[in-house]
Formats: C-alpha cells, structure tokens, sequence
C-alpha cells in the first residue's frame, strides 16, 4: 500500500512537469483559434466555439508564405553542405592517412565552444565589405559553418568503428577514392548523416540572429525574423499571432513526431561530450 | 592501399571545405573583434585607431557591469535548476512505465525557434488576458503584477521560459546517464537493504556526478552568452533592467552604430566565457575517476 503511495506521488510529480512543458503550447494552440473577443472573454483553457481557421490563412497569404518558403530553401541547401562537407572532412580525419589530422580535428572542435555572439560584428564587416550583406547565401554559409562543428562531432564516432577491411577491399578492387566515399562510405554512413540532417534542420529552422543581423529585405527574411516583424503589424489580433507561432513551429513539431529517437540521439550525443 | 589513402591532394580537396569555412567564419572574426575593439568606428566609415580606450570605458561603464551581472545571475539560476532537472531525471529511471514518452514531452519547448518562445511567453505574461495573471487571478490575486514591464521582477520573468525551454534537455542528459549505471549496482544495494532515496541519493548520484559537472560547464557557459529570448522579449528592458553582456553589445554595435565599443564589450565577452569556462572546469574537475 505505502508502495503504491510513494508511486502515484512520484507519477503525479512526472505528470506536472509534463503539464507544465506543453500547457503554454496548448493554450497556443488554442488561442490560435479563436477571435479577440473570445480569448479576451473566455476561459482561456476552453476550446474555440467556433473554431476560426481562417486565421491562418489570413496569416499565410499577409506574408507569412513567402518566409515559410525562405526558411524551407536556406535550412535545405545548408543541410546539404553542412552534412557533405563534415562527411568529407570527417572522412579525410578519420580514414585517410596524415600526420596533422588530430590537430586539424581540434580546431574544428574548438569550433563548438565560441560564443557566435562575439563573431557576429567581425561577420557583418566582413560580408559587407563583400556585398554579401542583405544577401541569402551569407545566411547559407554562416548556417553550414557554425554547424560544421556539431555534425562532425556526431558523425566522428560512427566513421571511427567503420571496419577497415570495406576501404582495403575497395581499393584492391582498384576504386577510386571519390568512388569508395560517395558510393560505399556515404550509403554505409547514412543513419547517422539522417540524425545530423535532422538536428541541422532544427538548428537552422529557429535560428535567429544571424538573419536578423545580415538581411534587411523583408523578401529574403526567414520564419523566425519574418515573424517577429509580422507581430509587430499585428499586436493586437492574438488570433493571428498564434496561428504564425503554429505554423512556424508545425514543421519541426512534424519532425519531431516522426523522428523522436533521432532527434534524442542527436541532442544528447552534442552535448555529453561538450 | 596505403598510398592510395595517404594521398595529399586528395586529403585537401575533402578537408579543405570545411576547414576554410570555419577558418574564415569562426576564426577570423575571432581575432578581428579584439581589433575592433581598438578603433573607433561607426561600422561603415573609417576607423580611428584609439588604444585601448573603448576597453578602458568599458571597465568604468556602470551598464556592462550591471548587464555582466545580469549574466552571471542568470548563470546562478541555470546551476541552481540542474538539481530540479536531476530530481525529475531520478524519479524517471526508477523504473516509470512511459519515461521514453515522457522525456520525449520534456524536450518539445527546446525544439521551438527563440521567436516562438518569446512571443508565446510575452502572451503568458500579458498583464490584462495573459494565461499566467487569469489563473493568479482565479486564486483570488487582485492586483497581478506586470511582469515584463516591472524592473524588480522582469529578470525572473525572463528566467522561467528559459528554464522552460532547457528543462527536456537535461533531463535527456541526466536520464541516459543514469541509464547506464549497471543494474547488477543497483540490484546489489537493494539486496543490501538500501531504500529507494539511499539509492537515488547514495548511488545513483556519485555515479553520474561526471556528466553532472559537464552539465555545470555547458548551464554557465550558456547563461554567460545568453542572447536570443531576452533580445526578443524585452530588449534588455525595461531601463536595463533584463540587459545582458551579449544583448548589451548588440544593441550598441548594431541600433547604436558605436562598433567599435561594441567590438570591446564582444571581445570581453569571449575573454569572460572562456575564463570562466576554465575556472568552472578546473573547480569541478575529477579528483579521482569512479570505476564501475
């Protein structure tokens, strides 16, 4: 009986946490729904009465849209550099023989420990004096630097247990290297270049200073800084806010519903080694 | 095969793109900022160069200290919560049916974007149709406070989302490690006559004390450079009152145009994380390794 007790309390402690994480993004969700008159009214915990989806599509087409769209083809393309270029590098580390590879291998992991604060002045010089200011592509190389760092670090440990007898037999076979790494090493490589994919994509999805700092062209804005202007136009119409706050977390939150024991692996592999 | 794989040319062209990437976007803007922060500059015309006075000005600047010490505090409050996330982590790898769902549900506010969380909180805090003020005022509060505009509380306003947002984090940090403690361990003390909480406390803990320190270096270093939420909800405001060192530098490199302080207070900011990062490193470091 007392064990039964000491259970349930335990339980009711774990529920309310639970409670506590996701009850702001129900209300959210909630309020996205509903006009000013009720949520002002209303209990806010009750479910809309008529339930006004035409908030979001209000939202999408006032702009919301064409951020959505910036988001998508940035996050994307930097995913794909990121994931290629620390594959390579992590290949030529890991694989290859040289004598500089452990040195080589530290500055990129010195690489996770600086404050991206401090680089962000230096950055907007530096692109300026390039006219890459106000310019997409200083977001996608931005983005596929700062995350070099992170994804080599989770693909590290896979490419090291790699046999080695897969490159000796490739090589005899007379492959060429460009060959053993895009045909044999990359396919044997992919269920962890999905668990970076997906952390590049979270990564890269919410950032926010970096745009807020180099593009000025509402037409280039991402989600996160796109939004932030948005809400400014529209202070007042809480429905409408919450509909973009859903939106711009929809895809991550899908992600996540599919992936879970990716993201987890990815997020927990950055950082026991930090 | 070894000449094969030792091939220079080869190893250049696949490390190459990376290493110039963070070469030229992580390295030189790591020494250009304490350059910068010898000039005198507005960002786009030319500099002066001025010695170290922006760094001298910096010292004798009462809103650095006072931003500085904004951070520190909120380095203070992410430490102080690690033992809540470890309460939750020993409750959920003592044997719960749902924990993997569970830390799962944990996580989700560490995956939403600064600007979600922002704008969600500053809605919870709303002073008139905020969530927070409704419920206080169901419990009978007459007069709710106005959280964000509110000098004397607004740094703890701003500090319950961002425990908010990192709570699934740890959590997932501390529950793997105690997942790897060996249960023959745990079988061991219990055959003993040990209680649930002497296990949690006198086994579990000392064993898992490793990742704890690493957890402690990542929660300061973290709160240290902290930026993101605060810019978005309050801008350092109201007065200073939620100003950190990172969000001070921002606003006076890019509202201000004043770069080059700008520049000095980012290159204290580098000098201050890593010292720190050093100090907190060497004060938790392992005294002698525990085997299992």
């Amino acid at each position: 009986m007392r064990q039964w007790l000491g259970y349930a309390l335990l339980y009711l402690c774990l529920a309310f946490v639970a409670l506590f994480q996701i009850f702001p993004l129900i209300w959210l969700f909630l309020f996205s729904l509903k006009d000013n008159a009720e949520i002002f009214s209303g209990s806010p915990f009750a479910l809309p009465s008529d339930p006004q989806f035409g908030n979001y599509l209000t939202v999408w087409e006032g702009g919301i849209g064409l951020y959505f769209f910036n988001s998508v083809w940035i996050t994307g393309l930097a995913i794909v550099l990121t994931v290629l270029f620390a594959s390579m590098a992590t290949f030529a580390i890991t694989r290859m023989n040289w004598k500089l590879n452990k040195l080589v291998l530290g500055l990129f992991m010195v690489g996770l420990m600086i404050p991206i604060h401090s680089a962000l002045i230096p950055l907007f010089s530096m692109f300026l004096s390039v006219n890459l200011i106000d310019n997409p592509m200083s977001i996608v190389i931005t983005y596929t630097a700062y995350n070099l760092p992170i994804t080599m670090m989770i693909l590290l440990g896979f490419y090291y247990t790699l046999p080695r007898e897969i490159e000796e037999a490739a090589i005899i076979d007379g492959c060429s290297i460009h060959r053993l790494f895009f045909r044999i090493i990359l396919p044997i490589t992919t269920p962890i270049m999905s668990t970076t994919v997906i952390i590049n994509m979270i990564y890269n999805w919410n950032e926010f200073v970096f745009v807020n700092t180099f593009i000025s062209s509402d037409q280039y804005k991402t989600l996160t800084v796109g939004i932030q202007n948005f809400i400014g136009q529209y202070m007042t119409d809480w429905g409408a806010i919450g509909a973009t706050l859903i939106i711009s977390v929809l895809p991550v939150m899908i992600a996540f519903f599919f992936f879970s024991n990716k993201v987890v692996e990815g997020i927990s592999s950055s950082a026991v080694k930090g | 095969m070894n000449k094969v794989m030792s091939n220079k040319w080869i190893i250049a062209m696949y490390v190459l793109p990376a290493f110039l990437l963070i070469a030229i976007l992580i390295f030189v803007p790591l020494i250009l900022i304490g350059y910068y922060g010898l000039m005198d500059w507005n960002g786009i015309g030319p500099m002066t160069f001025i010695g170290l006075e922006n760094y001298i000005n910096a010292i004798q600047d009462s809103s650095f200290w006072q931003s500085a010490y904004h951070s520190f505090l909120l380095a203070l409050f992410s430490t102080l919560s690690l033992a809540l996330y470890l309460a939750v982590s020993l409750i959920l790898a003592s044997k719960i049916k749902g924990a993997d769902l569970l830390r799962k549900i944990y996580l989700i506010p560490m995956l939403l974007s600064s600007v979600a969380i922002a704008q969600l909180w500053i809605k919870v805090y709303n002073p008139s149709n905020g969530m927070l003020n409704t419920i206080l005022g169901w419990f009978g509060v007459a007069d709710p406070p106005n959280w964000l505009a509110d000098p004397s509380i607004v740094l703890f306003a701003i500090f319950i989302p961002i425990l908010w947002q990192y709570a699934g984090f740890y959590i997932l940090i501390y529950y793997a490690a105690l997942k790897n403690i060996p249960e023959s361990l745990i079988e061991a003390a219990r055959i003993d006559g040990a209680t649930p909480l002497q296990i949690a406390l006198r086994i579990k803990l000392p064993l898992i004390m490793g990742v704890v320190k690493v957890t402690i270096v990542l929660a300061v270093v973290g709160s240290l450079k902290y930026f993101d939420l605060i810019y978005i909800m309050t801008g350092g405001g109201p007065n200073g009152a939620s100003e950190v060192m990172a969000s001070y530098m921002y606003t006076l490199a890019f509202s201000t145009n004043n770069f080059g302080y700008g520049s000095a207070i980012g290159f204290l900011l580098l000098i201050i994380t890593l010292v720190v990062t050093v100090i907190v490193r060497k004060l938790t470091a392992n005294k002698e390794e525990i085997q299992y």
